[in-house]
């Protein structure tokens, strides 16, 4: 049967996920040492965890209203409020969602008309792209660079805009490169988005890891900024709870009205245990961000100077768990470099090239791993330079 | 820092002293500076490494011996505390609250060994009381680390994120 009279064409024509594919490779091959994942490599705290089987013990396992538990609602607010210094309304600002994944897409598809313009900055995480164009809007990507740590500037916005652009997309702290933006850089980003009347989806999930003394910002607190932002964020990178799948978008009433429309029709609610083990989280869990943050900060700066010592040249990142290192040096692409570590060495990193193409050059590499093995990545990627060398 | 520091030694004290300080986020200077420090105050008392005995081929027995004794006057449990620790069996001493007072962890080529030690050497000192001798079978857990690698350490992460 020919099953492609069946099927969606702008499905069929989205790529998959250049990610998956090293993925794949390093599943079916013995003793790999991975610097691949995209998230936490600790367990969810025990409390979290517990407050979660304690519902279901109670039998707590309904439908949670569309929006999510009032009580986890307001939990959200208490925290941005106390973490972000923005307000938000528990009634009518807040939709949990099924990860933050599930909030880019409805914010996409509330948003987005045919045709209208979306400004993605890349090197960044895969889904923006085909989100965007699966809400038939126009993907334009902005190409941040590596002399600006891959922070976005006012200027490159400026180059991109056309009497189409509707909508920003902001990752940051970026999944892959670990930049993040100040809030001097979130104010001059501000100025072009009120120039040019444009809405932001600001995609704030990695926010709690932020490193070298630099505090958590949310695009929202810039002054103006609440009205025309999508903040969305979760509970995957903060507490270690990516299973969970729990996420939420926070906004203009107006817009998460609207969300919630689609959030009703297609997801019906997000998972009840998680909501219960999400409220818990808030409530009683900023010393274990503060630990997890303290240990990934450790191997932050071990990796970073593990890389720039091998000659695989890396800015400091000051946000989520990830560094960047340029293999230029190497004369290898991404891929090249990428499969051949993978092959001689057993060492699997992501080409930069996955996340867009200005990522060409570099390679993500996790730091969501012990100690223990990011040293013995490092070393084997030491051998697989000198052997290339000779 | 310095707790931190002691954390990551405790994890693995054969770090180099420059890892340590890119980890720690100073200076190799400042880490050996610290590290002198704490020997120096008796903070750090050694460097061992975490043995599993049990996949040593003729390795010995183990066991901990529950002591009630009766302290002395001036000086409390540390007199017989110290007469205990000097024997060459004797691996740890711990004073205990509760129902006896010192935990003994000793060793011996057997079984018998250990009995013959209890009850030639331990038993007739005088402050002893009484002694109670439990055989370690397994040591699953020691010094925050798996002994026997028990725990599935398989890393079941693979989405694409």
């Amino acid at each position: 049967m020919d099953y492609n009279r069946f099927i969606n064409s702008k499905i069929k024509n989205t790529k998959p996920s250049g990610i998956r594919k090293f993925f794949d490779i390093a599943g079916e091959m013995e003793n790999v040492i991975s610097l691949s994942v995209g998230e936490p490599d600790f367990k969810t705290p025990w409390h979290i965890r517990e407050a979660g089987i304690d519902s279901l013990e109670k039998g707590k396992t309904f439908y949670s209203p569309n929006r999510g538990f009032t009580a986890l609602r307001e939990e959200i607010c208490r925290y941005f409020t106390r973490r972000f210094g923005v307000d938000y309304d528990p009634q009518t600002d807040v939709l949990v969602t099924v990860g933050g994944s599930e909030a880019i897409d409805a914010a996409m598809r509330v948003v987005i008309d045919e045709g209208d313009e979306v400004l993605i900055p890349e090197p960044s995480f895969v889904c923006y792209e085909p989100l965007a164009a699966m809400a038939d809007g126009v993907p334009v990507i902005i190409e941040t660079k590596a002399e600006n740590d891959f922070r976005l500037t006012p200027e490159e916005i400026e180059e991109k805009i056309t009497e189409k652009t509707k909508l920003l997309i902001l990752p940051y702290p970026n999944n892959p490169t670990g930049a993040s933006m100040s809030r001097e850089d979130y104010e001059a980003v501000a100025k072009v988005v009120e120039k040019y009347d444009l809405f932001v989806l600001s995609d704030e999930i990695y926010a709690e890891l932020a490193y070298g003394g630099t505090k958590p910002v949310s695009f929202a607190s810039i002054p103006g900024m609440r009205e025309r932002t999508i903040v969305v964020s979760g509970f995957s990178k903060t507490y270690a709870m990516t299973g969970w799948r729990l996420g939420y978008a926070l906004g203009p009433k107006e817009i998460i009205a609207q969300m919630t429309k689609l959030h009703q029709y297609g997801i019906m609610s997000a998972p009840t245990t998680a909501q219960y083990a999400a409220i818990e989280a808030l409530k009683n869990g900023d010393a274990d961000i503060e630990h997890m943050r303290e240990q990934y900060d450790m191997r932050r700066r071990y990796i970073v100077k593990a890389f720039n010592e091998l000659g695989l040249t890396c800015f400091e990142p000051l946000g989520a768990f990830y560094v960047f290192p340029c293999i230029k040096s190497t004369g290898m692409t991404s891929e090249e470099f990428a499969e051949k570590l993978l092959y001689s060495k057993s060492v699997a990193v992501v080409p930069g090239n996955a996340f867009g193409s200005s990522g060409e050059g570099f390679i993500r590499v996790s730091y969501s791993y012990s100690v223990a093995h990011i040293k013995e990545a490092i070393s084997r990627i030491g051998e697989f330079l000198a052997e290339m060398k000779q | 820092m310095k707790k931190r520091l002691l954390q990551l030694l405790q994890e693995n004290c054969r770090y180099t002293n420059e890892e340590l300080a890119a980890m720690l986020g100073t200076t190799q200077q400042e880490i050996a500076d610290t590290i002198r420090e704490f020997e120096q105050a008796g903070i750090i008392r050694g460097y061992n490494a975490l043995i599993n005995w049990e996949k040593v081929e003729g390795s010995e027995a183990r066991a901990l011996i529950e002591l009630r004794v009766s302290p002395k006057k001036d000086k409390g449990f540390d007199e017989v505390a110290e007469r205990i620790m000097a024997f060459d069996e004797v691996e740890g001493v711990y004073l205990m609250a509760g129902d006896y007072d010192l935990a003994v962890f000793v060793k011996g080529e057997t079984i018998q060994d250990i009995a013959m030690f209890v009850a030639r050497r331990l038993s007739p000192l005088d402050s002893v009381l009484s002694a109670d001798t439990h055989f370690i079978l397994t040591k699953y857990k020691s010094n925050m680390t798996d002994m026997q690698n028990l725990a599935s350490d398989k890393d079941e992460r693979e989405c694409m994120v």
